[in-house]
């Protein structure tokens, strides 16, 4: 790359803002929005197409839509199209914002949104052709395409630590901990995912349980939560609770997480100690995300009503309680006594939804609606953000609902040894509420899909601006608002 | 710059040190386990087919891994360290929305299935939601030297002209037929295709629990059928009549609806390759069940074929089955 820091940066140290900055900045977080949104709705839609084929195995059953090579594109491109550049681009703001500075550079920012998309791209065309590195589940991409988006990763890694660097205060706000380093964390995972020289035969069956949890939870749900501890203080008006029981969810976070990958291959023949060893930091999870969810929770508190009056606070809320719920089931699930029913049933799939879903992409949807019309200056409509909301919320439940239920009964079929095709016979109703759900959940991407051209480019809406009046709710706490 | 440096420093240092004692520190090790016993590398035709099986997304739907749990047995021996030595990369999976396919080498060893079933999962097992793969198959008006159709029933078959595998699927087959566990001293081979027995005999000792449970038999209808269902309707189908020119017809089958039960119970003991019946040759290969059932479960199924589809034949004993076991192939 022929672009020195002298060029990224342009103009000297310290923390200047001008509104040249702030325009630059709105361009990037809209730019990363829509990209993100655009994958949203094509991995989505690809995700529908997959839930229909449960029930009509021979549509579209030709080689470039059939349902394994399509699995992969839904997974892959939700998890490094959409989820990804929502998260950055919500991040670039915060980290910008709560630093009291402007973006160290533009250029690399667009540069990033680039390598992320290329990666996506082409990600896409390969697994669709047939290509990819075996069924490894969130790495099938073929290597140099992973290391594409490693490029990406790093792009922004500089990106944000020099923007840090440029702060206005001695201290970093606790956001910037969990973005900088959920960043740094997730180069050390691709980095660790692509280097093929311990990955054969059971040496790489450890590197998927490693690889497959590590980059939901030591990517998504770092970013997830450095935007709840800027976004629900900023919306409420009103401080964080409580910002050493976030420092104490951060460390304990990295204590336990990295540990806990082994519990995708209980009862595999994994060394023992390494299965036993993931369920107990399983176990100790629950600190930091009974912790983060406590924290986020009580600086809500005295604000029912708010909840339900301002749509980006309500998608905050379901993202927190989603992280609570889909985090402590994932800690049970990790019990061997109960993934011995659960395991390879349907109900890992609701699981993952539960958290990716309802905590992920509503983390980022309540981070979008309550960001960026401070960046654009435009509001989205109440009536598509309400549709939004309930269409996805309610799609989700019927979701997650069914394959819980479905896959337990499924389970409880092996277990009870009837011969293996009942247990596909039994889930069909399941399979059926499935579509049902996601129908909804694509419908409401749709709905998304307009309030963020209302937000950017289109004509703005009739909500009220995002940050909530600090008088309404029982308890106002005289403190500084963050940023 | 200071505080920076211990954040994100430390995190990333303490971050690092994990990865290495959890992650990377055991793949190392474990990327040297030895080949378990008589575990080979695959041939170019079934590593070829492991591409193909890959690159089409089947480990999202079929696992390869046995847990040491009762119901995993019917997919095998528990998966041991040394089954994995050649598989890279692995395909372990981690859902079973189709059954495990650790030992499909061994409990459907006929080509002609696997390429039926292929072609379209529903001819050989009506309620599957497999996606057909045509794509992997072609239509001709008549097959070419060297070349042989695929028995299709004609309910599934193209309207017009025969259907030939291409190279990708019979590399796909090449690979599957070679998923076989190997036998390792002290674990017992349970291996069946969906076979439901909880007390499978070891291969050692065939026959040593015939004495005690030949008092204690009597025919149980429902456990005939269930274990039918999961161990022999995918060829002979669930109406007994198999598939034209591909599997043989229990219906009728003049082993089956005999009085004299030796030849009955013997092919479902030990297999059959080659035979012909009614008239047929058969080239399909049917996998023997004296290593996955007991005694017990074969003289249920044995008697389920006896007195179904309009088969009226005399019921046989567990003592009847343990004797056809004694005198061995």
């Amino acid at each position: 790359m022929a672009v020195t820091a002298q060029d990224l940066s342009r103009t000297g140290s310290g923390p200047v803002r001008s509104e040249r900055d702030d325009h630059e900045l709105a361009s990037i977080f809209t730019a990363y929005t829509v990209s993100a949104t655009f994958w949203l709705l094509f991995a989505t839609a690809i995700g529908l197409l997959l839930a229909f084929k449960f029930g009509a195995p021979d549509f579209w059953a030709a080689k470039y839509l059939t349902f394994g090579r399509l699995r992969p594109i839904h997974t892959n491109d939700t998890f490094y199209g959409f989820a990804s550049l929502a998260l950055v681009g919500a991040a670039y703001y915060v980290a910008a914002r709560s630093c009291g500075t402007r973006l160290y550079s533009t250029k690399l920012a667009w540069i990033g949104l680039w390598l992320f998309n290329l990666a996506a791209i082409a990600g896409t065309i390969a697994l669709d052709l047939g290509y990819n590195w075996g069924d490894l589940e969130y790495r099938e991409w073929p290597w140099p395409i992973r290391v594409v988006f490693l490029a990406a990763l790093l792009v922004t890694a500089w990106n944000l630590i020099a923007t840090v660097a440029r702060r206005s205060s001695e201290d970093i706000y606790l956001s910037n901990w969990y973005i900088v380093a959920g960043v740094l964390w997730t180069i050390v995972i691709a980095t660790v995912g692509v280097l093929p020289w311990y990955q054969y035969g059971l040496g790489q069956v450890a590197i998927s349980g490693y690889y497959m949890h590590n980059a939901v939870g030591m990517w998504f749900t770092p970013l997830a939560l450095g935007l709840f501890y800027y976004a629900i203080p900023k919306v409420l008006n009103r401080p964080i609770y409580s910002y050493a029981l976030g420092v104490l969810a951060f460390w304990t976070n990295l204590l336990f997480y990295p540990l806990l990958g082994g519990h995708h291959f209980l009862f595999s023949p994994l060394p023992w100690w390494l299965q036993t060893t993931a369920i107990v930091f399983s176990v100790a999870m629950l600190v930091p995300v009974w912790a983060g969810s406590a924290n986020f929770l009580l600086t809500m508190r005295g604000r029912y009503h708010g909840r339900i009056e301002s749509y980006p606070l309500a998608f905050l809320f379901v993202a927190v309680i989603c992280y609570l719920v889909g985090s402590t089931q994932g800690t049970v699930e990790a019990f061997r006594s109960l993934q011995a029913i659960w395991h390879f049933t349907s109900f890992t799939v609701g699981h993952s939804h539960l958290t990716m879903y309802g905590f992920v992409a509503f983390a980022a949807w309540g981070a979008v609606y309550a960001l960026l019309p401070l960046a654009t200056g435009k509001n989205p409509g109440r009536l598509g953000m309400a549709v939004h909301f309930w269409l996805a919320l309610v799609g989700v439940s019927i979701y997650v609902i069914a394959l819980s239920i479905g896959g337990t009964v499924q389970g409880l079929d092996w277990v009870h040894k009837v011969p293996f095709i009942q247990s596909v016979v039994d889930m069909e109703p399941y399979y059926l509420w499935r579509g049902v759900g996601g129908i909804l959940m694509f419908l409401s991407h749709i709905a998304f899909a307009w309030n963020v051209w209302r937000m950017t480019a289109g004509t703005p809406g009739d909500a009220a601006s995002p940050i909530m009046d600090p008088s309404v709710g029982k308890e106002v706490i005289e403190r500084e608002v963050v940023a | 710059m200071k505080p920076m440096l211990a954040i994100f420093g430390g995190a990333l240092a303490i971050y690092v040190v994990i990865v290495l004692l959890i992650a990377v520190g055991p793949a190392i090790d474990l990327s040297r386990t030895p080949a378990g016993p008589d575990v080979q590398p695959l041939t170019q035709l079934q590593a070829e087919g492991r591409e193909v099986f890959a690159g089409n997304g089947c480990g999202y739907c079929h696992t390869q891994q046995v847990r040491p749990i009762p119901e995993d047995q019917v997919f095998g021996r528990p998966s041991a360290p040394g089954d994995f030595t050649y598989q890279t990369p692995e395909l372990l999976g981690s859902e079973r929305t189709g059954p495990d396919l650790t030992n499909v080498g061994n409990t459907k060893p006929s080509d002609v299935w696997q390429y039926i079933h292929l072609y379209d999962p529903r001819a050989v097992v009506p309620e599957s939601i497999m996606p057909n793969f045509k794509f992997l198959f072609r239509v001709v008006d008549k097959a070419p030297p060297g070349e042989t159709a695929v028995p299709v029933p004609a309910q599934f078959a193209p309207a017009r002209g025969v259907v030939i595998p291409t190279q990708q699927a019979k590399a796909l087959v090449a690979y599957l037929l070679s998923l076989k566990q190997t036998p390792i001293p002290g674990y017992s081979m349970n291996g069946g295709m969906g076979g439901m027995t909880s007390a499978a005999p070891s291969p050692s000792a065939p026959a040593s629990s015939a004495p005690a449970a030949a008092g204690a038999y009597s025919y149980d209808a429902g456990k005939g059928e269930a274990l039918f269902t999961a161990n022999c309707s995918a060829c002979h189908q669930t109406t007994g009549e198999g598939i034209p020119g591909a599997f043989p017809p229990l219906k009728g089958n003049a082993a089956v609806d005999n009085d004299d039960p030796t030849l009955h119970i013997h092919t479902v003991l030990h297999g059959a390759h080659g035979v012909t019946i009614g008239g047929v040759k058969y080239t399909s290969v049917m996998p023997p069940f004296a290593g996955q059932l007991s005694d017990a479960d074969i003289a249920d199924i044995v008697n389920y074929e006896r007195s179904s589809w309009g088969n009226h034949s005399k019921h046989v004993t567990t003592a009847d089955v343990a004797a056809v076991r004694a005198k061995g192939k």
